[in-house]
């Protein structure tokens, strides 16, 4: 299942789990990513929390955790491969959560919905 | 301000090209095409790249005695350089200073034979032009029908030399009119990447005409504004109202260079222009703050206004950023900020980014070598 929030990520649903990425939209937006910063795992985080940092070439960004819960794994290679976010950025995720809620990813976007938003 | 941003002539090819508009100085700019800025930053490092810079103002100063000598001596009172013995044909880079000694706009000056061609900031263009209104015995007149192009890179004269050979034969700062079909190019050797380079001025009628025959040429890609900030950053350059503005004198904004020693203290025409006391005393002694090359260690950029401290836990400010972001030559982040100017290269100071410090080495500047044709 592949659903979409408001600030253009995506989210996948894995097992218990949700793995988070940008969408080519957003990455389009960045510009070339040059610097990625992300939350450690184990962290817990409320919904909105700022957890990760993007840099590109041209401005400073943060990706909200999308919902609550407990981040189980990032990939690290990002650190050393920001330009993959733009080079393929369904393929570039961004960190795993452990929802608090297992229900919560069903109320975002679908994607003829997030594709009704930014087209 | 307008409420209208201006468009310059080669407004409806940045849209044919998929510029994506920004305002910028009161102006509707492309800041990177689909190539996107990493990529367009690399290839004018590599090949060549046209940038349209036509919103720059161009302005000429005659003398109404048709004696340069006039017009030269006129500008040096507002401009701390030497203007008087610059040669019919070569170009320089100039300052105009307030009365504190702080910087109003910098500026290229060409010697043009009957006449002075000045290129002005933009956003300062308005004001640049006032204040040469005040001068005595020169005419001002902003040059409202032509646009400017930048053609920057290492293939920038092969390309141009397919179109006009002549250009070949100039050397980095000489200014010529060289013609294209039939229309007179103002053409300089120069420009604001580190690269080998031109800076064209081009009758409206004809500059889309002649963007588009450079843009055929194999090795041309267009340009955006994102890449020539971030080019101009990696070679060290200031940028007006951000690594210089008039609270910062020639000397903080590591400019003293283009102030020569004729206008110096003990030099044979010291002083004459605004803040002249203060700019002049203040070379003499050195600055006790001046711009300086930043090096973040690891990838996060440091950007405009992120504080700089000496230490990792005290509150002494050191100043902060002026200029930052990533340079995609340097392959890393890199950085200008008017700090200490006694501490040596390669100290470690830091910076506050999103509530941690991260260790930042003060390194020289430019960040890349400069490749112009001497």
């Amino acid at each position: 299942m592949l659903k979409y929030t408001d600030d253009h990520e995506w989210l996948r649903a894995e097992g218990d789990e949700i793995v988070v990425g940008i969408t080519k939209h957003a990455s389009e937006q960045l510009g070339d990513v040059v610097f990625i910063e992300l939350p450690e795992e184990g962290t817990d985080v409320i919904a909105g929390d700022e957890i990760v940092v993007i840099e590109s070439v041209k401005a400073a960004s943060d990706i909200t955790a999308p919902v609550g819960g407990t981040i189980t794994a990032v990939n690290t290679a990002l650190a050393d491969a920001p330009g993959d976010v733009n080079a393929d950025p369904m393929a570039a995720w961004f960190f795993r959560i452990k929802p608090a809620d297992p229900a919560a990813i069903e109320g975002f976007m679908d994607e003829a919905a997030y594709k009704a938003l930014v087209d | 301000m307008a409420d209208t941003t201006r468009r310059t002539g080669l407004y409806d090819l940045h849209i044919e090209l998929g510029a994506k508009m920004v305002p910028f100085a009161g102006w509707d700019m492309p800041v990177q095409f689909p190539m996107g800025v990493m990529n367009e930053h690399l290839h004018t490092r590599e090949h060549a790249g046209l940038f349209d810079v036509s919103h720059m103002g161009q302005v000429i100063v005659r003398p109404l005695d048709g004696n340069m000598q006039t017009a030269a001596l006129a500008l040096e009172t507002l401009i701390p350089a030497n203007v008087l013995d610059l040669a019919p044909g070569r170009q320089r880079y100039g300052l105009f200073t307030n009365d504190r000694g702080g910087i109003l706009d910098d500026l290229m000056f060409a010697n043009r034979g009957d006449h002075f061609l000045l290129v002005v900031n933009a956003a300062c263009a308005d004001q640049d032009i006032a204040h040469l209104q005040t001068l005595e015995g020169v005419s001002v007149e902003p040059v409202t029908d032509r646009g400017l192009i930048a053609l920057q890179g290492p293939r920038a004269g092969a390309a141009l030399g397919r179109l006009i050979p002549a250009a070949t034969d100039m050397r980095f700062m000489d200014s010529l009119t060289l013609g294209w079909q039939g229309h007179d190019l103002w053409i300089s050797r120069s420009g604001y990447t580190g690269e080998d380079g031109f800076e064209i001025s081009v009758p409206d009628h004809a500059l889309e005409a002649f963007a588009r025959a450079l843009l055929d040429q194999p090795e041309v890609a267009p340009i955006g504004l994102g890449a020539r900030d971030s080019l101009r950053l990696e070679a060290g350059m200031p940028l007006y109202g951000h690594d210089m503005d008039p609270e910062v004198t020639p000397a903080q904004a590591a400019l003293g260079w283009s102030i020569p020693k004729v206008r110096r203290n003990g030099g044979p025409r010291a002083g004459g222009f605004p803040g002249a006391d203060a700019v002049l005393a203040e070379l003499d002694t050195g600055p006790a703050t001046t711009r300086r090359g930043l090096r973040p260690e690891g990838r996060a950029p440091i950007r405009e206004g992120v504080a700089l401290f000496a230490d990792q836990t005290g509150d002494a400010p050191l100043g902060t950023v002026r200029s930052g972001g990533f340079g995609p030559s340097v392959g890393g982040p890199v950085a200008m900020a008017i700090i200490d100017a006694s501490l040596p290269e390669g100290t470690t100071i830091w910076a506050e980014l999103r509530g941690k410090r991260v260790p930042v080495t003060i390194a020289a500047l430019p960040f890349v070598t400069p490749s112009y044709k001497r």
